[in-house]
């Protein structure tokens, strides 16, 4: 394969810019994932990389992904908090990727949440 | 922590929470000398020598939500098994500056591991932060500017899954071009 250059990364600006033109929506999911030392020592990267690949296969722009650090719950690392707009945010415990990937599709897709893996509803401190 | 680059995310951290603006992380592989030097440089709020003595107590933390820090203890044993070497320096208002060291050869050496999966996780979580990578192996350098990129796209944010996945893409092309990855 030929090297990336700054050339290609404009043609996905210009790719980008489109396409956000064509359907310009509101966020309605943002995801949290808690990346203190417990949390990337449990695997919150993978978690994170899961997510990031299912938000680009599917296409959707209305999910934003952010990082947050440690909530002191350390042992159930890695964490990951759901926020659909207007809806409690729901807190998921040990987290892997295949969980990921089905919160992805059932709760943030389908809005159903996933109380298997669900630890607790409603925000909390990060410092 | 597995990997390196696993190391290198918790301690780019500790720059976020230093409300650093730029993080500059270095990595150094020489076969020649048989060593693996990471450097990860910030202009956050630094430390004052006590700090950086506490700093290194895995009882001791900022955070107020749990009683350890872990971090920059977990990295310095990593150097320590490995026949490496670490230092911190820093100073109020001027920001940090850490330097890990390992033998490269040493069984206990984690891998460097994906790196381009660290990055992109700093980059998503801290989209208006610049991060400055380089990595050179026996001479040869490959380099990513935050800055650049965001020059390139204009007014598209970097945090789009797009943007995100085109630079890992690079990072991990980059890379394996310099003999990082076999």
């Amino acid at each position: 394969m030929a090297k990336l250059t700054i050339e290609d990364l404009k043609k996905i600006k210009d790719k980008v810019q489109a396409d956000t033109f064509l359907r310009e929506g509101d966020r309605r999911v943002k995801v949290t994932v808690h990346m203190g030392t417990c949390g990337i020592a449990a695997g919150a990267r993978q978690v994170m990389d899961a997510l990031m690949a299912e938000i680009s296969e599917s296409g959707v722009t209305d999910v934003v992904v952010t990082t947050s650090g440690c909530m002191g719950l350390c042992s159930r690392e890695p964490l990951v908090t759901v926020e659909v707009v207007n809806k409690e945010p729901i807190k998921y415990e040990h987290m892997n990727a295949n969980k990921m990937r089905q919160v992805f599709k059932r709760h943030i897709i389908e809005g159903e949440i996933q109380s298997d893996f669900a630890l607790a509803k409603g925000s909390e401190k990060t410092d | 922590m597995l990997e390196l680059a696993m190391h290198i995310l918790d301690i780019a951290e500790n720059s976020v929470r230093a409300d650093a603006t730029t993080v500059v992380i270095t990595i150094i592989e020489n076969e020649e000398t048989d060593s693996l030097t990471i450097e990860i440089d910030d202009n956050g709020t630094g430390m004052d020598e006590d700090e950086i003595t506490k700093a290194l107590d895995p009882f001791y933390t900022t955070k107020k939500v749990r009683r350890v820090g872990l971090g920059l203890p977990m990295l310095r044993e990593a150097c320590r098994r490995c026949d490496g070497m670490f230092a911190i320096e820093s100073a109020k208002g001027t920001g940090t500056h850490i330097v890990a060291r390992f033998r490269n050869s040493h069984i206990d050496r984690q891998p460097l591991g994906d790196m381009a999966s660290s990055l992109v996780m700093l980059i998503t979580g801290n989209p208006d932060m610049d991060f400055i990578y380089t990595h050179t192996k026996n001479g040869v350098s490959f380099m990513l500017n935050t800055a650049t990129i965001k020059e390139a796209i204009e007014d598209v944010p970097i945090n789009n899954p797009e943007i995100l996945r085109f630079i890992k893409n690079m990072i991990n092309e980059g890379l394996k071009e310099i003999g990082v990855y076999d």
